[in-house]
C-alpha cells in the first residue's frame, strides 16, 4: 500500500505548458502527480507545426532550403546539409572539396553555438543565471561569424545542392581561426562555473536515467543517446561529406542521467573545436565552391535517404522524386521528435521540480518536433 | 563545495571585463557587410532608371510569393537614352511576408533586386509593409549609396578579368562560370 493510497489521496493532473517559460517552444505536458512526485506524463506536441514536409511537395528544390532553415532553427546549417545532401545522393554528384570543407565548419560552428544556447538555458532550468550570459557572449561571437559569411544571423539559406550560393568573404578562414581561441576559452569558462558545481549536481545526478537499451528501444540518437553509453554518432559511424578525414572523439556517459546528458555536449564542443581547427588546415586555398547543377535541379526518378548529425542527434530525410523539378514526397526523421518520446519513461518516478531540468536535458527544438 | 568556489571566481574575474553586451535601441553595433536586410530595388544612375526590367523570374522563384509586378514598354527607349527595351512599371513586395531568404537576388539576372541593410521597419498592420516601387528605389538607392554598390556582373567580369590575367588555368574556369550563367538564363526563359 502506497502513502497515497493510504492517505486516500487523489492524483493530479497538472498542465505544463504550453506558456510556461521553461518548457524550451511552445509545449505542453499533463503531469500525473502524486504530491510531488510525477506518476505518468503526456506529451501533447504540434503548436508549431506548419506542415513543412507537405509544403515541401509544392516548392522548387531550391526553395524547399528555406523551409528546412526554419525547421530546426538552431541547427540551421546541419539541417540544410540533410536536406542537400538528400538531393546531392540522389543526383549523384560530387560536391567540390572546397565547399564540404567549409559545409563542415560551417556545421561544426553551428553545433558549437546550439550547445551553447543549451548550455545557457540548462543552467536557467537548474536556477542558475549566470550561464546564460556566458553561453550567449560565446553565441554572438559564432553568429556575427555566420552573418558575416552568409548575411543572416540564422535563416543562412547558404547551402545550395552542389554547393554553396557564393564564396565566403576573404577573410573567412582568418576569422574563423580568431574566434576559435575566444570560443575555447568560453567554453572553459563556462565549464568551470557550472559542471561541477554542488547545486547543479544535486540537482541533475541520477535524475531522468534511462539506461543504454531503453535508450535504443525509444530511438533516441545523438548526445542524448551517447549519455547513456551508446557510443552512436552518424558523424563517425556513417560518415558523409568530408568527415572521415577528421580526427575526433565520441564522448560517452555512464549512466543516462540528466547531468551525463549534459556532460556530453559540453564535451562535444570541445571535439567541434577540433575538428573546426582540421578543417581549416586542411581545406583548399581556392577551387570551385559548386558543381555544375541546372538553375533548376530536377533529380531523377527515384528515391535517396540520407542522415546526418544534427546537434540533436540523427536527421533523415527521406526524399522520392518523380522527376520534375519539385519532391514527390519528403520525409524528415527529426532527431528531438524521437528524443520526446523518451521523456515519459525518464520523468517516471521524479519530481516535478525536475521535469523542467529532465526536458531541458533532451535540449529539443520545437520547430522540428513539430515541423 | 571547492568547485562552486570555482565558480564564483569565473564569475569575479568577468566583474572586472569590459561588458559585451550592447544596449540594443539606443546602441547600435556595426552591420557586418553582407548583412542582408529586406530585398530593395536597384536605381541605374547613369541613365536614370531602376535595373528592373520586369522579366519577373524574382516574382515566380519567390517562396512566399510575396512579390507582384508588371512590365511595360520604356519610354526612355523610345527616345533612344535606354538600351533597356521594357522596364518596370509596378512593382510590389510585402516585405510584411518576405522572408529574406535572398533568392531573388540570386536568380535576377540584371543586378536589379539587391538585400538592403534595411532591417528595422516594423509596422502596426499585418499588411502595413505592402511597399511598392517608389519606396523600394529608395531603399536601394540608399543601400546603393551607403556600401559603393557595384553591380554584381560587373564585379563578377573584373574578378574573371584578374584571374585570367593570373594564369591560364583559371581562364577555364571562368569559361566554365560562365557557361553555367548561360544555361542558367535559358533555362529561366523556358521556363517563361
Ligand atoms: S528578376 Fe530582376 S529584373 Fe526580373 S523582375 Fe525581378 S528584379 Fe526585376
Ligand atoms: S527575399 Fe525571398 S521571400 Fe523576400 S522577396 Fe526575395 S524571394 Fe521573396
Amino acid at each position: 500500500m502506497t502513502e497515497a493510497q493510504r492517505l486516500e489521496s487523489v492524483d493530479i493532473l497538472v498542465n505544463m505548458g504550453p506558456q510556461h517559460p521553461s518548457t524550451h517552444g511552445v509545449f505542453r505536458m499533463v503531469l500525473w502527480v502524486d504530491g510531488e512526485r510525477i506518476v505518468d506524463c503526456d506529451p501533447h506536441i504540434g503548436y508549431l507545426h506548419r506542415g513543412s514536409e507537405k509544403l515541401s511537395e509544392g516548392e522548387l528544390y531550391s526553395q524547399i532550403i528555406t523551409l528546412f532553415d526554419r525547421m530546426d532553427y538552431i541547427g540551421n546549417f546541419n539541417t540544410e546539409l540533410a536536406f542537400v545532401g538528400a538531393v546531392e545522393k540522389m543526383m549523384a554528384l560530387t560536391v567540390p572539396e572546397r565547399a564540404e570543407y567549409i559545409r563542415v565548419i560551417l556545421c561544426e560552428l553551428n553545433r558549437i553555438s546550439s550547445h551553447m544556447l543549451f548550455y545557457g538555458t540548462m543552467g536557467l532550468d537548474a536556477g542558475a543565471m549566470t550561464p546564460i550570459m556566458y553561453g550567449f557572449r560565446e553565441r554572438e561571437r559564432i553568429q556575427n561569424l555566420f552573418e558575416a559569411v552568409t548575411g543572416a544571423r540564422m535563416m543562412h539559406n547558404y547551402f545550395r545542392i552542389g554547393g554553396l550560393r557564393e564564396e565566403p568573404p576573404d577573410d573567412f578562414v582568418a576569422r574563423v581561426r580568431g574566434v576559435l581561441p575566444a570560443i575555447e576559452q568560453g567554453i572553459e569558462e563556462g565549464d568551470r562555473l557550472l559542471t561541477y558545481n554542488e547545486v547543479f549536481l544535486a540537482r541533475s545526478r541520477g535524475i531522468g536515467v534511462i539506461s543504454g537499451q531503453e535508450a535504443l528501444d525509444y530511438g533516441l540518437t545523438g548526445p542524448s543517446l551517447r549519455a547513456s553509453g551508446i557510443p552512436d554518432d552518424i558523424r563517425a559511424v556513417e560518415p558523409y561529406s568530408v568527415y572521415d578525414r577528421f580526427d575526433f572523439d565520441i564522448p560517452v556517459g555512464e549512466t543516462g542521467d540528466t547531468w551525463d546528458r549534459y556532460a556530453m555536449r559540453v564535451e562535444e564542443m570541445r571535439q567541434s573545436v577540433k575538428i573546426v581547427k582540421q578543417a581549416l588546415d586542411q581545406m583548399p586555398e581556392t577551387g570551385p565552391i559548386k558543381a555544375q547543377v541546372r538553375g533548376i535541379p530536377r533529380p531523377p526518378k527515384g528515391e535517396a535517404y540520407f542522415r546526418a548529425e544534427n546537434p540533436r542527434g540523427e536527421i533523415g530525410v527521406y526524399l522520392v522524386s518523380d522527376g520534375g523539378d519539385k519532391p514527390y514526397r519528403l520525409k524528415v526523421r527529426p532527431p528531438s521528435f524521437a528524443n520526446l518520446q523518451a521523456l515519459r519513461p525518464m520523468l517516471r518516478n521524479t519530481y516535478v521540480a525536475d521535469a523542467v531540468m529532465v526536458l531541458g536535458s533532451l535540449d529539443i527544438v520545437l520547430g522540428e518536433v513539430d515541423r | 563545495m571547492f568547485s562552486t568556489l570555482k565558480g564564483m571566481l569565473v564569475t569575479l574575474s568577468t566583474t572586472l571585463r569590459k561588458p559585451v553586451t550592447a544596449q540594443y535601441p539606443k546602441q547600435h553595433l556595426p552591420l557586418q557587410e553582407r548583412q542582408w536586410g529586406f530585398p530593395a530595388l536597384t536605381w541605374d544612375g547613369d541613365v536614370g532608371e531602376p535595373y528592373c526590367v520586369g522579366c519577373m523570374v524574382c516574382v515566380r522563384m519567390c517562396p512566399t510569393q510575396c512579390m507582384s509586378g508588371e512590365m511595360i514598354d520604356n519610354p526612355l527607349h523610345a527616345e533612344g537614352k535606354s538600351t533597356r527595351r521594357k522596364i518596370i512599371g509596378e512593382f510590389e513586395i510585402n516585405l510584411g511576408r518576405c522572408i529574406l531568404c535572398g533568392i531573388c537576388v540570386e536568380v535576377c539576372n540584371f543586378d536589379a533586386i539587391e538585400m538592403s541593410h534595411e532591417h528595422e521597419i516594423s509596422h502596426y498592420q499585418r499588411n502595413g509593409r505592402r511597399t511598392d516601387l517608389p519606396l523600394l528605389l529608395e531603399m536601394g538607392k540608399k543601400f546603393q549609396r551607403e556600401s559603393n554598390w557595384l553591380p554584381p556582373t560587373k564585379k563578377k567580369a573584373a574578378v574573371a578579368a584578374a584571374a585570367k590575367a593570373a594564369a591560364a588555368p583559371a581562364v577555364e574556369a571562368g569559361a566554365e562560370g560562365e557557361a553555367a550563367t548561360a544555361e542558367e538564363s535559358s533555362e529561366k526563359e523556358a521556363e517563361a
